[in-house]
């Protein structure tokens, strides 16, 4: 049933293409796109730029997930610290992420630290309030039980605090994974010369709509495989509760 | 009773001096040239070049642009995003029909489909709006749908036993129902609505604010970049501000 929609607009589509009530140079047809999206991935350029992609991804939220739970640890245990911190984050927060790209730039260059850094940015926020909520929930006396065994605080941290703020804070990771691509494919879009993002504005520059539209499907399938393996993986480490 | 107010004074000019320390950090690093200054301005040049967009009145008509493009993209998601959420929410049909290619567009980048939208609408306002509305549509859908699915069984009973139409019910019982998580989604979408059209616009080079910046990261005119960084902070900050007092206002009655 699902499937309907999806089979009757590419059906349309097709028909619609070949009587050419659509133009070919921007909607291309469904046949065509298939042939495209089978020739990339069979030439490796697909696989390529998806691993270009996925690398830039993965080091923006390692980026963040480090900064973003290592500050909200801190601002989450001392309420204070939150309170002054409160305007500076107020006020960098709303800030796009895609501001970032020209500053970006100018500092990296054409890189996967580029796009890492544009995303790192977008991705730190969720992290970070997370972790400061999280952290603030972590039953009191824990903390106390570890104060009297004489711990460090920093071993407080890791052996009390993270681990019963950990829920959360995947929550929070699992938002900033699909964030870190969806930010990263947009600066690749917008300047940067590698990734399924360059992919496409390439290919619609030199107006080859088949690979444009092939890619669009081919991201879709990526973002949503992202999805639903964060979904899964969440639910299988969080089973011990 | 009084003290309440001066603690919460106390700490926003506690978080205000923390603020102020971060500018200073931010000008003593500039000042330094810990980092190349032709990159990296410090706030003193920043904000001049920005107070000379406002005098200049140079800045309003790119900012207007961008406002206009993001208001138009986030109004249309809106639309459609609560008509969809509401006719899947109350029909089977309608749900099995739609919801699993929802479920399949949703994680796209709105960003994504930018290259598209370009080679079938070309370079123009039309096809930004377009494309915001994609990526705004989504918060609100589910929004509406999850507004509009959770009625109280009572509420439909009571529907049921006045002899209401679908429609009458889904007006006078299930909107009301959904206006919280519509509203929730429709706070979400305005934050993507501005991130998406400053992407297009720089993609797109449509004259507006986004626009404006990658030229002068192209001319490398770094007081520019952070000039409009704080343009759009401030702009984000506000439709944040605004929706969530309206928010806030139009919710009273709950």
């Amino acid at each position: 049933m699902g499937a309907v929609l999806p089979v009757v607009v590419l059906a349309l589509w097709e028909m619609l293409s070949r009587a050419e009530v659509l133009s070919e140079d921007g909607f291309s047809r469904p046949s065509r796109f298939v042939v495209a999206g089978a020739k990339a991935l069979a030439d490796g350029t697909l696989l390529e730029q998806t691993a270009q992609t996925f690398a830039a991804a993965t080091e923006a939220l390692l980026i963040a997930a480090v900064a973003g739970i290592a500050i909200g640890a801190i601002l989450g245990l001392f309420k204070p610290l939150e309170r002054a911190a409160q305007l500076t984050i107020d006020a960098l927060r709303p800030i796009p992420s895609v501001a970032l790209i020209p500053l970006s730039l100018l500092l990296f260059g054409f890189s996967r630290n580029m796009s890492a850094a544009v995303a790192a940015f977008a991705c730190f926020w969720p992290i970070l309030l997370v972790t400061i909520s999280a952290v603030r929930g972590v039953d009191g006396r824990l903390i106390e039980v570890g104060r009297l065994l004489g711990f460090s605080f920093a071993r407080i941290i890791v052996k009390f605090a993270l681990p019963a703020a950990l829920p959360g804070i995947l929550v929070g990771i699992r938002v900033s994974a699909g964030i870190a691509i969806v930010v990263t494919v947009t600066t690749e879009i917008v300047t940067n010369p590698r990734g399924l993002g360059f992919a496409m504005t390439m290919a619609a520059q030199s107006l080859q709509a088949d690979l444009v539209w092939a890619t669009l499907m081919w991201v879709g399938v990526i973002g949503w495989l992202v999805n639903w393996s964060l979904e899964r993986l969440e639910r299988r480490w969080l089973r011990y509760r | 009773m009084a003290a309440l107010p001066m603690k919460r004074a106390g700490w926003f000019l506690i978080s205000l001096l923390c603020f102020a320390a971060m500018l200073v950090a931010w000008k003593l690093a500039a000042d330094a040239k810990l980092i190349n200054p032709l990159w990296f301005p410090g706030p003193d040049r920043s904000f001049s070049k920005l107070w000379e967009w406002i005098s200049s009145g140079s800045l309003w008509s790119p900012l207007a642009q961008t406002v206009w493009r993001m208001f138009a993209g986030w109004l249309l998601a809106c639309g459609v995003g609560i008509t969809l959420g509401a006719a899947i929410a109350s029909s089977a049909f309608a749900r099995r029909l739609l919801q699993p290619s929802a479920e399949f567009l949703r994680p796209l980048p709105a960003s994504a489909i930018l290259p598209p939208a370009i080679l079938v609408l070309g370079f123009s306002d039309a096809m930004i709006v377009f494309v915001v509305a994609f990526g705004c549509v989504w918060p609100v859908l589910l929004g509406a749908i999850h507004g509009f699915g959770n009625l109280d069984q009572r509420l439909g009973e009571v529907s049921r036993l006045l002899n209401l139409s679908s429609w009458q019910r889904a007006w006078k019982f299930q909107l009301p129902n959904a206006l919280p998580d519509v509203f929730a989604g429709m706070r979400v979408s305005i934050s993507i609505a501005l991130i998406v059209t400053v992407a297009s616009e720089m993609l797109s080079s449509q004259p507006g604010i986004g626009y404006l910046m990658l030229v002068a990261a192209r001319a490398f005119r770094s007081a520019d970049i952070f000039a409009g960084i704080i343009v759009l902070g401030v702009l984000g900050f506000l439709t944040n501000y605004v929706t969530q007092k309206l928010e806030d206002r139009l919710l009273r009655w709950r």
